[in-house]
């Protein structure tokens, strides 16, 4: 056996081999993490959920709407009454973003009603402030309870927003843009489905 | 064996035997006189300085009613809702395990905040105190983890909407923010992958992390000494003939009794609260919550608990910039993480409110009247207050609680940022050589 001898000790050495070792063993470490981060990422299963929905929109009524599970996520179908209609070009002055420049839809949605049948919208119920889901406020006027000048929309109980009923973001909203229009496409006049895009769209 | 010479252990009556076995096994003795016996605190502390033992109290009481419930809790989104309903109406006992678990969450943020408070009183985290101080905050926010997570699992309606709102809070940070919400998540909306992970963080993970604190805060904490009300440093005046501080006393007997007697006035609050009124009229469980989740509908009003609204009336009350809601966001959290600041923002040269001066004691009053205010607006909807005139067409005019809790949010941060000048300058009284009592 040799002894050690501490004059004999390669300080230098010693240190270099010191980082080397620690280098190594984090970059070891940090690799072994990768698949615990990974895991919270949505599984198969979830993603596979994302599946398109078929809505059967034939018995909804005008004036009414209907809500549809997608992504877990609620989708409304609101079938628009003329007088609903009728109010919509009629406040393009107090929208944060009338022409949906800025907002989050398919290029066939983006429109003054923005939906591809004028009367239909299409539209996912989640509020762009912070995910909660808005209350259809859909009486013009007084009986809405929200004003004598509402022209009929979506109030967000949680802070706020308000949206007309082509689902376009109110100046004053704390929601920064109109609701997301989803993927959509008529199979025919009595169903829809949600979470496909139109062909040659 | 190295069998140390230590003397053996006495005053134990028929246990000294069994003591002195042990205690040349394991530092029995050493510890008891370091923690307890021989750790001298000083003589005079008040009504104050129940909250920091009382915490303790409840972090125990949290983890054994916490390790109970478990045994009929249900993690999975299909059955967790109902297993809670279980636990209530069929496990015998039940109710009170649960009503216990969730009256102490809200008991918890009671001692701490009251406990903070005091820390920010008396200037418990003046040098050299700062690291205990540090461990605190970092406490409080494992603490509003470790609540946020578990408000999700009874997976009633207020527990879902709540998750989503904070999640998507997340999820307004530029860039990342929408893959990072979904990484938390595990799905693109709150769902049964969610509810899963929250439970393991909530019954495991932040568990382990709340205990690791609470060591490191208590051992800074007997490595430096306690503070008091007077802002005097008891070791600088140490008895000659004794070696001991003579403004301190023992912990043990002094302090232990003096604490027996906070946790049975606390325990009476406490049971009062379980038997009687174990909803807090929906401030500790919130009647959304007995309807079970519906990631579909929101309910028409949503607050979070009462311990999180001064920070939920920050968020609301920053209007959304560059067509993001982060800023909002940024505030609430600049909000919390401005409190490791403290220690080097406060200037004084006396470390307790009584001999402050005016501009302290001023800011102080602004500071908790805010953080008071802000917390009560944080419940109520921004309507509470009415609006004024008609500003906006259809969207209406700006509600008066909104700016009234932007004023507030001005000043909470005010006490904060402006300490260095306000406490540089101000007409302290001295601080005294003793303590007084």
């Amino acid at each position: 056996m040799t002894a050690i001898v501490q004059d004999d000790v390669d300080e230098k050495r010693r240190r270099v081999l010191l980082i080397a070792t620690a280098a190594a063993g984090a970059a070891l470490g940090g690799a072994t993490a990768v698949p615990f981060l990974a895991s919270w990422l949505p599984s198969a299963r979830a993603l596979a959920a994302g599946a398109p929905v078929d809505a059967d929109i034939s018995r909804i009524e005008p004036g009414q709407q209907v809500t549809f599970e997608w992504r877990g996520k609620p989708v409304w179908v609101l079938r628009r009454t003329p007088e609903m209609l009728d109010q919509l070009p009629k406040h393009d002055g107090v929208l944060v973003d009338p022409q949906s420049n800025d907002s989050d839809q398919p290029a066939y949605a983006k429109n003054p009603t923005r939906s591809i049948k004028p009367e239909v919208l299409v539209a996912v119920g989640v509020c762009t402030h912070l995910g909660c889901s808005p209350t259809l406020k859909k009486e013009i006027g007084a009986a809405s309870d929200m004003g004598a000048d509402w022209p009929g929309g979506y109030y967000c109980p949680c802070h706020n927003s308000r949206f007309d009923l082509a689902a376009r973001v109110f100046k004053g909203s704390p929601a920064p843009k109109n609701l997301v229009i989803p993927p959509h496409r008529y199979v025919s006049d009595a169903l829809v489905v949600i979470g496909e895009d139109t062909k040659g769209a | 064996m190295a069998v140390l010479n230590k003397p053996p252990v006495t005053g134990a009556g028929r246990f000294n035997g069994v003591l002195t076995w042990v205690d040349q096994r394991f530092p029995l003795v050493r510890m008891w006189n370091e923690q307890l016996a021989q750790y001298y605190a000083p003589k005079n502390f008040n009504f104050w300085y129940y909250f920091g033992s009382l915490a303790l109290l409840v972090l125990v009481i949290q983890i054994t009613s916490g390790i109970f419930l478990t045994m009929n809790y249900k993690p999975d989104a299909a059955s967790a809702f109902a297993s809670v309903e279980y636990i209530m109406r069929d496990v015998p006992g039940g109710w009170f395990i649960r009503y216990v678990h969730s009256t102490g969450a809200s008991m918890f943020f009671v001692c701490v905040y009251l406990h903070m408070v005091r820390g920010l009183m008396y200037g418990s985290y003046r040098k050299p105190r700062e690291l205990i101080w540090i461990f605190g905050v970092m406490i409080y926010l494992a603490l509003m983890g470790e609540a946020f997570f578990g408000y999700l699992l009874p997976w009633g309606q207020m527990s879902y909407w709540g998750a989503q709102v904070i999640i998507n809070l997340f999820g307004t940070i530029p860039f990342i923010g929408e893959p990072l919400a979904i990484w938390i998540r595990g799905d693109y909306n709150v769902s049964d992958a969610t509810l899963n992970r929250f439970f393991a963080l909530h019954v495991i993970a932040l568990p382990l992390v709340l205990l690791g604190l609470v060591a490191a805060h208590l051992t800074a904490l007997h490595e430096v000494g306690s503070s008091n009300p007077d802002g005097v440093e008891i070791y600088d005046d140490i008895d000659p003939a004794s070696g001991h501080p003579r403004d301190g006393i023992p912990m043990h007997p002094y302090y232990t009794i003096k604490d027996l007697l906070g946790v049975a006035v606390f325990l009476i609050v406490f049971a009062s609260i379980v038997f009687f009124t174990p909803e807090m009229g929906g401030y500790f469980l919130e009647a959304n919550n007995f309807i079970p989740a519906d990631p579909l509908k929101t309910p028409p009003h949503i607050a979070p608990v009462w311990y999180f609204t001064p920070f939920y009336a920050m968020l609301r009350a920053i209007p959304p910039m560059f067509q993001s809601q982060f800023p909002g966001v940024a505030v609430m959290g600049a909000a919390t993480m401005i409190l490791f600041l403290v220690p080097w923002l406060d200037r004084g040269r006396v470390k307790s409110i009584r001999y402050r001066g005016p501009k302290y004691k001023a800011w102080f009053t602004i500071f908790v009247i805010s953080f008071l205010l802000l917390g009560y607006l944080g419940v109520e909807p921004t309507t509470v207050w009415g609006e004024f005139s008609k500003g906006l067409p259809i969207v209406g005019g700006d509600y008066i609680a909104l700016w009234v809790a932007r004023v507030l949010t001005v000043f909470y941060f005010g006490f904060f940022l402006l300490m260095p000048w306000y406490t540089a300058n101000d007409r302290e009284k001295p601080q005294p050589k003793r303590v007084v009592w």
